[in-house]
């Protein structure tokens, strides 16, 4: 009831509550989109835990700047994929490029948890994104810069407990971008948030990813979400990717247009039917 | 319903002032009734001298300078013993808690010797040390020892994993993950030890210096005793309740200033 009356709100008012566009024009002025995004190739990549075959060979090639969205049931390995992406993990073979020279500060992850430090102050947990510019000088700055493209720099000396869940994962967010990566990389950012904030924060993850062109991999359970974001969506079942569906719908999008509903009903077939097998 | 209501109740009267007092005025009740039953003869004064007694004792051992000396001596043993316990004891559970090798190497062992009552150790202290002040010391610091190590240990195990990854992806260096990350999420856990170890800090020191010691407070007591002083007896047990009292306020403020992120101490 409570969800379903939520999501019928027209999107004019959705919009009105998610107010943090007014801070971010300033921020394009003043920054351009400097930081381009990496494109990724993915040869032949295989990764087990054991006797369990999570990744059977991924081949996969992301352009600079896509964004992609990966769906599949749960334990298809989708965070097993992008761990292998961010680095977290060793694959068992195969090969991941990332362009050349890549800094450890050009590829940022946010999970489905925020992961604040629940003992430094909003400001300064986005200070820790900044990698090994940490102590430099423009560290304040840069890390308010990133807050106020999250629309929270009102609550820069804030601890992270008097934060709501959204606001939390929109201080995860900034600390993710502070320092300009070239890929981001979440694993169901949004998966703990009520309907009406998950649209803001979809709304948000899409400016930032204009603004910044930075090449975007999201894992979602949400197949809406996924249609409603991506370039792209990928299916991964049996440790492959099943299917790789393009989103040709014009930004901005119209959620629920019959266009994104369409796809969403097919994806959600192949995901079914995958089901099914097993 | 009626419980609730009554545990509810003060809150609704809170006057910040008052705030601070409600504490005192049980143990001012109790001194009150003291004070008349031993005026009345109520109490015998050979059982119990009064308040008063009690007070003008102390006031004749400040003037003789006797008393500031014993307090000196017993707050130097338990802060050195304390430092020293706790600050191996400290050192043991950072190393144990963040490095597997000495955990192997060094756990077993220190439980083991945990199962041994440190005040059992008396007879044996007193043998290879006398009644010096390195007797005092040692228990002190073992018995400090224990609660600290057991805390910190624990306090670093338990740091949410998940925040240890944070920090690694975000290229926090070793030295950086102590500080920002570990450290700081194993804090709570550590100053439950340091409570621990104070209370256990004032009961070392005041058998060890009953039992073997030529000064401090504990020593105070037993001649009192010896020359059936009784006033000075109670005088030397309540500025034990006092300074543990002390202690225990000093550690909570620590407390207050170095936890001010956690909800559970805001100001309700
Ligand atoms: N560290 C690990 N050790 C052993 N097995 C693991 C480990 N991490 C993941 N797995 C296994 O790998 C498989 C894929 O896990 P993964 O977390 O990638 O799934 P997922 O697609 O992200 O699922 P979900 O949608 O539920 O998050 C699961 O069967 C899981 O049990
Ligand atoms: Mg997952």
């Amino acid at each position: 009831m409570q969800t379903a009356l939520r999501t019928s709100l027209p999107e004019t008012e959705l919009a009105s509550r998610a107010n943090f566009a007014p801070h971010a024009r300033v921020v394009r002025e003043e920054r351009p989109a400097h930081s381009s995004g990496l494109p990724l190739s993915i040869r032949a990549l295989r990764k087990s835990y054991g006797d369990n075959e999570v990744l059977r060979g991924i081949d996969l090639h992301i352009p600079a700047g896509q964004f992609v969205a990966i769906v599949g049931k749960s334990g298809c390995g989708k965070s097993t994929l992008l761990r292998l992406i961010a680095g977290l993990e060793k694959a068992d073979s195969g090969s991941i490029s990332l362009g050349d020279a890549v800094k450890p500060e050009d590829i940022r992850v946010m999970f489905q948890e925020p992961r604040l430090l629940p003992w430094a102050r909003v400001l300064s947990n986005v200070e820790v994104g900044l990698g090994r510019d940490r102590a430099s000088s423009d560290a304040h700055s840069r890390a308010e810069e990133a807050l106020t493209e999250v629309g929270l720099i009102d609550k820069r000396d804030q601890w992270p407990s008097v934060l709501s869940g959204g606001q939390k994962q929109r201080v995860a967010l900034a600390r993710a971008l502070v320092s300009h990566p070239r890929v981001l990389a979440f694993d169901e950012p949004l998966g703990a948030l009520d309907a009406l904030t998950r649209i803001s924060m979809q709304r948000l993850l899409e400016r930032v990813w204009r603004d910044q062109g930075f090449t975007a991999i999201l894992v979602t359970h949400d197949v809406a979400e996924a249609v409603a974001l991506a370039d792209r969506v990928l299916v991964i079942d049996e440790g492959r990717i099943a299917h790789d569906v393009t989103v040709n719908a014009a930004r901005p999008r119209e959620r629920g247009s019959a266009e994104l509903a369409a796809l969403e009903g097919s994806i959600l077939g192949h995901l079914l039917s995958a089901d099914d097998r097993t | 319903m009626s419980l609730i209501d009554s545990v509810s109740f003060p809150r609704s009267f809170r006057v910040p002032r008052l705030d601070g007092l409600i504490q005192w005025i049980v143990p001012l009740a109790i001194i009150a009734i003291w004070q008349v039953a031993s005026v009345t003869g109520f109490v015998p004064t050979r059982v119990l001298p009064a308040p008063s007694d009690v007070l003008l004792a102390g006031w004749k051992l400040l003037l003789s300078g006797e008393l500031a000396r014993n307090i000196w001596v017993s707050f130097w043993r338990a802060s050195i013993g304390f430092l020293i316990g706790g600050g191996i004891g400290f050192a043991f559970g950072l190393a144990n808690g963040l490095s597997q090798l000495s955990n192997k190497l060094t756990d077993t062992t220190l439980q083991m010797v945990r199962n041994v009552p440190h005040l059992a150790l008396i007879p044996l202290v007193i043998l290879w040390f006398g009644i010096d002040e390195s007797a005092k010391l040692f228990l002190v610091a073992l018995g400090v020892f224990f609660p600290i190590y057991l805390n910190t240990l624990h306090g670093i195990r338990t740091v949410d994993p998940q925040l240890i990854e944070m920090g690694r992806i975000y290229g926090m260096t070793d030295g950086e993950l102590f500080r920002r990350v570990i450290f700081p999420g194993a804090l709570p856990s550590i100053f439950v030890g340091i409570r621990f170890a104070l209370g256990i800090m004032w009961l070392t020191l005041i058998v060890a210096e009953t039992i073997a010691a030529s000064s401090g407070l504990g020593y105070m007591a037993m001649q009192a005793r010896e020359f059936m002083l009784i006033d000075v007896v109670v005088l030397s047990i309540l500025i034990y309740a006092l300074l543990g009292k002390l202690a225990d306020s000093a550690s909570r403020v620590l407390e207050r200033l170095t936890l001010s992120w956690h909800p559970a101490y805001w100001k309700r």
